[in-house]
């Protein structure tokens, strides 16, 4: 039972830390808190479930599409809808309060084109469905494989952040913007990248949660306060601290599905929430000032 | 002499991470007095500010006020027991009248007054420091000395027993300075206590009856400003060992 | 700012009274379409107006307005076939304190952003907690609700929460509560070190404004006859309660009033005309609402108005 749960909640945690360490890129580069994170993954989960029945194209394939397409609306995003609000606001208060509502006004946008494009209903399809024994108990070989393009992926992000340039780059916007600005970095294009970047890994993971969850268009919410709270718990702009929290959030989320009740693990996120805010709101890697 | 010391800071330490910005600093100020916290900048003299007004919690040691022990508690607790503060980069309420701003002092503070006695104390300390007559006018518009005559009023207006003034005479031209300086050497005559955070040295001399040094988060030295501006390290401190 | 009542308050009271008794014989001119749409206005009128309480001077946005109107309806379903309704009420507003009092004592020690995101998951959770206890304790989820009140009522007691809610806002901002507040939403650092306890000031604030969102949930829970999770805590009454308070304006106590009626109006249209897109078009609204009138009607219409007398902005 014990390594069945452990098991599971790290294969869950992959996809999980993929959406906490898009939100944390475009929480702490950009600035931008942003709402409708939950909306940019069922989005994704749509997008391959889309791609998958209409177009029997598997959802490995398809996030070759679904991970590029949200990097450019994200762009989009931040160019169009969210530039003018950082161009307006006077202190970094004025503009989370903008961000904020911006945000939570898109979240209806894509929710509404959701709900218009495929109702109110809930969806799922079968794909990798057979079973897999790892460490003596059986999952379902969708989640391995999600998992492990999930771990993929972090690494990837990992090393590019820490490897290359413009990594290096768009970490030092994170921890200062205005002393990366006066060492030529350019912030505006590295908030954009980080903010495009963030949504493109969210989609990642929407498309790798598709592949075994069961959704539908309403749903975004749960997952926004999922990577909300992976994020504060991780420590804002902190990719590491995103993963770990990732995985005790799966793990707890888990244990409460397994043990107690699958309609209270939104009631255990909370917990976790408020425990945080309670004894570290400096985040679990972030350093008590 | 400690029967009159009013504040005193014993031991008071601030660590960040692995970094002491405040080390083990003890001194006493006394009633009527002008205390300056001088040193080089980085050397923890608004760390220090901010743990005796409770923005920051200290790691170590205490502040007492008059004998009661402020160590800890959160700024409004601190700012009601009788000590307000100006702050680095002055700070006023835009979206409030200057007669507005200067109220807040005396309506939160330890006296809590109300209404209409709270405007009669703000208009007095408007006039008090020279803006007579610009109890309606916005903050925003106004220039940077008379924004600092603002935030300067509204820690009066707590009719505090210790006032904390942080770098409140930095970025002004020489005649602002001086106004500057006859005002707070007004307040001196009138018997307020005050420790200031410093860095204009002809204030230091003319204004402080004595001065608490620091350098690297510790105290390097105490005394009256001629001993300490003469302190063979506190020139080290300053301008390196090579002129000491 | 003047302590005794200045003539301009005299007026502005006067002509209130004198419009809310004027409203208040709507029912008697019609029980059908206009009474339902007065119904609808006079519960977001209340709701904005409690909502910018808290969130217009504080800038503290709170998503959270479907929690506490959803668990002022879930009152009612719980105890209004057991108990008066003026104790149904007073168990309502309760209920709403206490919700905002655990919100607040967790998330408003610290920084805004910690509240926003407590508040924006909060409808969701207490929907799934519900939801949980009924399916466990009770068996079934969702009930009827079963109070023999009259359309007309409702109405009434929707319009005593609006005078309810503008007066309380009045006497908050005449009082030191009020000018704390005008301090923390211009610079919290200042209002901590001038001796304003921010953090109970805020706590304080939201439970008002939470318990009188609870009563208008409370007072307009028979509307729905029967009441589900789903639909006491629908997301769209937190959404739509915020894009209201912003078009008119959450600086002003008057503004939330402003905003509600053509949004109202304009919602009505967009679900006849458009019934599947209504959410989306919604969405598109706040968008533009946030981009175009930041400052809300409110403030653009005491922009023009200064302008009219010659003063300068």
């Amino acid at each position: 039972m014990l390594t069945a749960i452990l098991v599971a909640s790290v294969l869950l945690g992959g996809a999980y830390a993929l959406m906490a360490m898009g939100l944390t890129l475009q929480y702490g580069v950009a600035r931008i808190m942003n709402l409708a994170t939950g909306e940019t993954l069922m989005g994704a989960a749509f997008g391959s479930f889309w791609l998958f029945t209409a177009m029997q194209l598997s959802p490995l394939l398809s996030l070759l599409f679904i991970v590029p397409l949200a990097f450019a609306i994200n762009w989009a995003i931040y160019r169009w809808l969210l530039t003018p609000l950082v161009r307006r606001a006077k202190n970094q208060g004025m503009l989370e309060v903008d961000s904020i509502l911006a945000t939570f006004g898109l979240l209806f946008v894509i929710e509404g084109a959701m709900l218009a494009g495929f109702g109110g209903n809930y969806y799922s399809y079968s794909f990798l469905a057979e079973p897999v024994t790892l460490l003596g108990h059986s999952f379902g070989l969708n989640r391995v494989v999600a998992f492990g393009v999930a771990a993929l992926m972090a690494l990837a992000l990992y090393l590019g952040l820490n490897r290359t340039r413009y990594g290096t780059a768009i970490r030092a916007v994170a921890v200062d913007p205005v002393a990366a600005g006066l060492v030529a970095i350019d912030v505006p294009r590295a908030a954009a990248f980080a903010f495009a970047l963030g949504g493109a890994l969210t989609a990642c993971g929407g498309s790798l949660l598709s592949m075994f969850l069961t959704f539908n268009a309403s749903m975004g919410v749960v997952f926004t306060m999922k990577a909300l709270i992976i994020v504060i718990m991780g420590g804002v702009g902190d990719p590491r601290g995103a993963v770990i929290a990732a995985f005790l959030l799966a793990l707890v989320e888990t244990v409460v599905a397994a043990l107690v009740d699958p309609g209270l693990t939104l009631a255990a996120t909370y917990l976790l929430f408020v425990l945080t805010l309670l004894f570290r709101p400096q985040g679990l890697m972030g350093r008590r000032t | 002499m400690s029967s009159t010391a009013i504040l005193s800071v014993t031991g008071l330490s601030k660590a960040f991470g692995g970094l002491l910005a405040v080390n083990q600093i003890s001194f006493d100020v006394h009633r009527g007095e002008i205390v300056g916290l001088i040193g080089p900048n980085g050397s923890g003299k608004t760390t220090l500010l901010n743990l005796i007004s409770g923005a920051l919690a200290p790691t170590q040691g205490s502040v007492r006020l008059r004998r009661r022990e402020l160590t800890g508690l959160p700024p409004h607790r601190i700012a009601r027991a009788g000590i307000s503060r100006s702050f680095q980069l002055v700070r006023v309420l835009p979206s409030l009248t200057a007669l507005e701003n200067v109220m807040v002092g005396a309506t939160f503070g330890p006296d809590a007054v109300w209404g209409a006695e709270a405007a009669a104390i703000a208009r007095a300390l408007l006039e008090r420091v020279g803006l007579g007559g610009r109890e309606n006018a916005m903050p925003e518009a106004m220039t940077y000395i008379d924004q600092k005559r603002i935030e300067l009023a509204r820690a009066l207006a707590a009719d505090p027993q210790v006032l904390l003034l942080d770098e409140w005479l930095a970025g002004l031209n020489p005649t602002e300075l001086r106004i500057g300086i006859a005002l707070i050497e007004s307040l001196h005559a009138e018997g307020r206590t005050i420790l200031m955070v410093e860095h204009v040295m002809d204030a230091i001399r003319s204004l402080c009856d004595r001065c608490v040094v620091m350098n690297a988060g510790s105290k390097l030295a105490e005394g009256s400003p001629e001993q300490v501006l003469s302190n063979h390290e506190v020139i080290a401190a300053y301008l390196g060992d090579d002129h000491a | 700012m003047i302590f005794p009542m200045q003539r301009r308050e005299v007026i502005a009271v006067v002509a209130s009274t004198a419009a809310l008794a004027l409203l208040a014989g709507l029912p008697l001119a019609d029980d059908g379409f206009w009474l339902a749409l007065a119904i609808s206005i006079a519960s977001y009128v209340a709701m904005a107006t409690a909502w910018a309480l808290f969130s217009g001077p504080t800038n503290y946005v709170s998503l959270a307005t479907a929690a506490f109107f959803g668990s002022g309806a879930y009152v009612v379903s719980a105890l209004a076939e057991t108990a008066p309704w003026p104790v149904v009420l007073v168990a309502a507003a309760l209920v709403g304190a206490l919700l905002a009092l655990a919100t607040g004592l967790a998330t408003l020690r610290l920084s805004g952003v910690y509240f926003v995101i407590f508040s924006f998951g909060l409808a969701e959770l207490i929907r799934q907690l519900v939801t949980y206890y009924q399916t466990q304790v009770t068996g079934s989820v969702g009930r009827y609700i079963f109070v023999t009140i009259s359309a007309s009522e409702i109405y009434w007691q929707l319009l005593g929460l609006c005078a309810i809610a503008l007066f309380t806002g009045w006497a908050i901002q005449r009082s030191r509560l009020g000018f704390a507040l005008r301090v923390i939403g211009d610079d919290e650092t200042v209002a901590a070190h001038s001796g304003i306890d921010t953090a109970r000031v805020k706590v304080l604030l939201f439970c008002i404004s939470g318990a009188l969102i609870a009563l208008v949930g409370a007072v307009m829970a028979p509307r729905f006859t029967y009441i589900e999770p789903q639909i006491a805590y629908n997301p769209m009454v937190s959404f739509q309660v915020v894009i209201m308070a912003l078009l008119g304006g959450s600086k002003r106590l008057w503004g939330p009033l402003v905003g509600v009626i053509p949004f109202v109006l304009l919602h009505e249209w967009i679900a006849g005309r458009f019934p599947n897109h209504t959410h989306l078009l919604l969405g598109m609204v706040f968008l533009l609402v946030v981009y175009f009138v930041p400052q809300g009607v409110s403030g653009w219409l005491e922009k023009a108005w200064r302008r009219i007398r010659g003063e300068s902005a």
